[in-house]
């Protein structure tokens, strides 16, 4: 693993970048075939709407709660519709509020987590109690707590996936800046003259910022995970928009009296992109952070 | 031991304030008008300006804060709308419910997970471990209502053994006079078996659906600490002494490999009392989440406030108690007291 560290960086950082990267997928095909499923998703968030055969909003009472078929692959749910349309043009939302609330906390506990380990003092207090509170909560209750205060909407359960996420990010960041308060090349860029800010931005964070990418891959399946199952209580989306939680929760009724493809479908769907993020998110940190593989 | 007791509780002090402070600001940070909410949707606007004037809300937020913490010192968390009940009543008598299904979740995610970690431990790359692996992988990505769907199909609908997932107890049985309000404890203390075998029936799909979601961080967290400990001196020597495989790996290796298992419990209680609300939509359990969840999309926020309370509080409680075992497993630890 050492000759990795010790790559020529005579062809630029990309070339050897791409070149690690083929080799950690090599190394781990699972991390490939993760990166794989990653571009499904992301093809299907981006075009689902494009591509599918029907319209995942158009009923058709005749078809109702058909098994899957030749025409309908994942069956029609009690109004006709077509499963496997809906569950595609669902993955843009769930994708979407993964990855929104996934930036979100990225911003927040990245920057509040960088400033408390680089000033201490108060700003360390201040953050650490906060994070601290969070975490007496169970984080799924919180959740709810939240969607409820702040009204039931999709944007706030980005939000609220985000702050039940904060206590993660911010101490990993402040970890991490920490460390890095009192190194060489802060100390090189304190005595040229730089305020303490212009040493956050331009030397502390980029050095925290792979370790946080890494944070954000591995949380997203987390953030789809809470988002899927505050929609699947009710909240947040509403029907008939084509959304994964509350698709499992319309064809919870059905599971009972045998109709399964109704929630299995959007179930699966979860479920495949939960893995997915899981194993891409421990192919990064292999790819970042060598030491840390399990 | 008890300074070391009465310390831990201090500890957890900060904690509750925190808690107390967040589900206060929770209700203020509603938007619009907070007596408008708790008046209700029907509420006329003298009727609004009654329910400002009874919580207080015309008063400054300091004051207002004093008013809630004075309430809650007295057990009062206020009046569900929809059923006019006093929350604190609703959340005591649905309490056992869920204390129940998520005791014995975790009963089955412990009764399977250990064993297999430890299995795993001891047979490296063998495949009890790779079945490991994959079980702790699947584990985190399976939704837990998911899950819960899946094995209702499978076990009522296609099998027929499980019965149906509503609620506690089948129609045809009646509720064992209360003692603990656990129907598996109370009808074994009323001899009455038939309503026993009914109600461990109604449990056994919820507890396995949270066991599956709980195991993953136990199965991994006694794997990864067993490999450890299994590699240490004292376990080289145990062996070197001729003592056999079971006394070494249970009573030398297990007994100090629990320690992380037990600090792991702290997450895995984050998990499971979130899931209990998901696997209680899922079973049509009558504990505090269902009761949270109908409150909720029905915008009753006062019995929504309570159960975050009550949550975070058995949270806080349970994470003493993670402590407090912790305590009592390694010795050091009580010295350091």
């Amino acid at each position: 693993m050492t000759d990795i560290a010790v790559t020529p960086r005579s062809d630029g950082r990309i070339a050897a970048l791409l070149r690690h990267s083929r080799y950690i997928v090599g190394e781990n095909p699972v991390t490939g075939f993760a990166f794989a499923l990653f571009v499904l998703i992301v093809l299907a968030a981006m075009f689902g709407p494009h591509i599918v055969p029907y319209d995942p909003l158009a009923s058709d009472t005749a078809q109702a709660l058909k098994p899957p078929n030749a025409h309908h692959w994942f069956g029609t749910d009690q109004l006709g519709r077509d499963v496997f349309s809906r569950v595609i043009v669902a993955t843009r939302l769930d994708f979407f509020i993964a990855v929104a609330s996934v930036v979100l906390v990225f911003l927040m506990g990245g920057l509040a987590g960088v400033a408390a380990g680089f000033f201490g003092g108060w700003t360390d207090r201040i953050v650490g109690r906060v994070a601290d509170t969070i975490m007496a909560f169970p984080l799924f209750v919180l959740a709810m707590g939240i969607v409820a205060a702040l009204g039931n909407t999709v944007q706030n359960i980005i939000i609220a996936t985000a702050i039940v996420n904060f206590p993660l990010y911010a101490r990993i960041a402040r970890a991490e800046a920490n460390i890095r308060r009192e190194a060489g090349f802060v100390e090189a860029a304190r005595l040229s003259g730089n305020a303490d800010w212009r040493i956050l931005v331009f030397q502390i964070l980029p050095n925290v910022f792979p370790i946080l990418v890494v944070q954000m891959s591995l949380t997203m399946g987390y953030a789809i995970l809470n988002a899927a199952g505050l929609s699947f209580i009710g909240l947040g989306v509403r029907p008939p928009t084509p959304e994964w939680g509350i698709m499992v929760a319309e064809g919870a009724t059905f599971m009972v009296s045998g109709e399964w493809w109704n929630a299995f479908f959007p179930g699966a769907a979860l479920m495949v992109a939960v893995f997915c993020f899981n194993l891409l998110g421990d192919g990064l940190r292999d790819m970042v952070d060598p030491r840390r593989r399990t | 031991m008890l300074t070391l007791i009465i310390k831990r509780a201090a500890m957890a002090i900060p904690s509750l304030i925190g808690v107390v402070i967040v589900t206060f600001l929770l209700t203020r940070a509603l938007p619009g008008d907070p007596a408008v909410y708790f008046a209700g949707p029907a509420a006329t606007p003298q009727a609004i300006e009654e329910v400002r004037v009874k919580l207080g809300l015309d008063k400054p937020l300091i004051a207002q804060f004093g008013h809630y913490v004075v309430d809650l010192a007295h057990g009062n968390l206020g009046t569900s709308l929809t059923t006019g009940q006093p929350v604190v009543t609703e959340l005591r008598t649905r309490l056992p419910a869920s204390a129940e299904l998520t005791l014995l979740g975790l009963l089955v995610s412990i009764v399977i997970a250990v064993p297999l970690g430890i299995l795993a431990a001891t047979r490296p790359n063998s495949l009890v471990d790779h079945a490991c692996r994959v079980v702790a992988t699947l584990g985190v990505s399976l939704p837990v209502f998911f899950t819960g769907l899946i094995l209702v199909y499978v076990f009522y609908y296609q099998l027929g053994w499980a019965p149906a997932p509503l609620g506690r107890l089948d129609v045809f049985f009646t509720a064992p006079p209360q003692v603990t309000g656990f129907y598996l404890i109370d009808s074994l203390i009323a001899r009455d078996p038939d309503t026993f075998m009914a109600a461990l029936k109604q449990l056994i799909l919820p507890a396995l659906t949270l066991g599956i979601f709980s195991l993953a961080p136990i199965a991994r967290m006694t794997r990864a600490s067993m490999l450890a400990v299994l590699s240490s001196d004292f376990v080289r020597t145990a062996r070197a002494s001729g003592l056999s495989a079971y006394t070494v790996i249970i009573t030398y290796a297990f007994r100090n490999a629990m320690l992380p298992v037990i600090t792991t419990l702290g997450m895995v209680f984050s998990f499971l009392l979130g899931a209990n609300v998901l696997v209680e939509k899922v079973f049509a359990w009558p504990g505090i989440g269902s009761y949270a969840v109908e409150a909720l999309l029905a915008s009753d926020f006062a019995p929504v406030q309570g159960f975050v309370l009550t949550m975070a509080v058995m949270y806080v409680a349970l994470n003493l108690v993670i402590d407090l075992l912790y305590g009592l497993i390694d010795p050091r630890v009580r010295l350091e007291a």
